[in-house]
């Protein structure tokens, strides 16, 4: 079972990269949490560049990425009380063709941390509808890290680290769930 | 001296849906002024020895907006993975007149909950193919979040898009074939 993880942060001293990060090494037995780590590539959305079948290479390697994926897990950060352009804009990259998001029915969870008192919570909050929108079967499991320069100084704690890794179990539970019931129609 | 008898059995045997005459919708107010209506293009519906039933596949549902059929279809609305039928069996009929009140169970996104149907009953009558034919208009309001079907929005100027009640309609044209059909 394969989660893709997103981070809303580019920089490579990210804090939501690194809760990505312990996630894939916290997560249960059989659950492999991997990282995407071309989000920079991914060009501004343009309604021209949106070609059926010929989208940016950039943005088919996610798609391709999300659609080999059993679930997905966006840790952001949050700028300006919302959500990060560049998950937002890939995230619209990934919603087109309409009806055709490799995300859609697939379990999605939303983590979050930022320097601030908050943790990110209105940018976990907007990234959860936003997925909602393409239609994925967003989890209200998460984790918010506020004041992560400091709670992250020296690594995770471990209720830290229990915290992520109950966010990987919930998904891979939801990947059952939705598993189980397409195996049994087909038997 | 005339009396009115009222009728208060409907007919038994087999009634099958009609469905070019029939539809299965479902109404709630939006923007917190006007009404917006969806249908099912799929579905059934029979009437047999008393017992109203009936279901719709959420993936036929049709609005005039393929952006929003998409979204109907998700978790966030009625997730027709998981829940790829409405459905609706009645325990008990009643029938005064023309007043037709079916109680019974209305299963939406997974969840059932007692509803009761109320509205008309018309026939049987003889159609121009020689079916006999009824016709019922049915609806009943229920609570959205009560299914779990409980997406909204705020409005920048306060209130949320979506209302909580929603009206579900049934016109239901059931017959049963005559001798020549």
């Amino acid at each position: 079972m394969q989660i893709l993880a997103l981070s809303g942060s580019l920089r490579s001293g990210s804090h939501n990269t690194e809760l990505l990060q312990v996630a894939a090494a916290a997560a249960p037995e059989g659950v492999d949490v991997v990282l995407y780590e071309d989000l920079k590539q991914i060009p501004p959305y343009d309604a021209e560049d949106d070609l059926p079948g010929a989208q940016p290479e950039a943005v088919e390697r996610l798609k391709a990425a999300l659609a080999d994926a059993d679930a997905v897990l966006i840790a952001t950060p949050e700028y300006n009380h919302s959500i990060p352009g560049v998950l937002k804009n890939a995230l619209d990259w990934v919603s087109r063709p309409i009806l055709q998001s490799p995300v859609r029915n697939k379990p999605a969870a939303v983590i979050s941390s930022s320097t601030g008192m908050f943790g990110g919570v209105w940018a976990a909050a907007e990234t959860r509808k936003v997925l909602g929108a393409l239609g994925a079967r967003v989890l209200d499991a998460t984790v918010t890290v506020p004041k992560a320069n400091e709670r992250l100084a020296s690594g995770l704690d471990d209720a830290l680290i229990d915290e992520l890794r109950a966010v990987a179990a919930a998904l891979a539970g939801e990947v059952a769930a939705r598993v189980l019931p397409v195996l049994a129609r087909a038997s | 001296m005339s009396t009115t008898q009222l009728r208060t059995a409907v007919p038994t045997g087999i009634w099958k849906l009609d469905p070019v005459h029939s539809g299965i919708g479902f109404a709630v107010k939006h923007n917190t002024v006007m009404t917006f209506k969806g249908e099912f293009g799929d579905y059934d519906a029979s009437l047999v020895d008393g017992r109203l039933e009936g279901t719709a596949r959420v993936a036929s549902v049709k609005v005039d907006d393929p952006n929003l059929i998409g979204h109907l279809q998700t978790p966030d609305f009625f997730d027709a993975e998981r829940h790829p039928e409405l459905r609706f069996a009645s325990d008990s009929i009643e029938l005064d007149g023309d007043r037709f009140t079916a109680a019974g169970e209305l299963t939406v996104k997974g969840t059932t909950r007692p509803v009761e149907l109320l509205g008309t009953f018309a026939g049987p009558i003889t159609d121009g193919y020689g079916n006999q034919r009824l016709g019922l208009d049915l609806e009943t309001t229920i609570n959205r979040h009560d299914y779990g079907v409980s997406w909204n929005a705020d409005l920048p100027g306060g209130g949320a898009m979506l209302d909580d009640d929603v009206l579900v309609t049934a016109n239901l044209a059931l017959i049963q074939p005559g001798e020549q059909a």
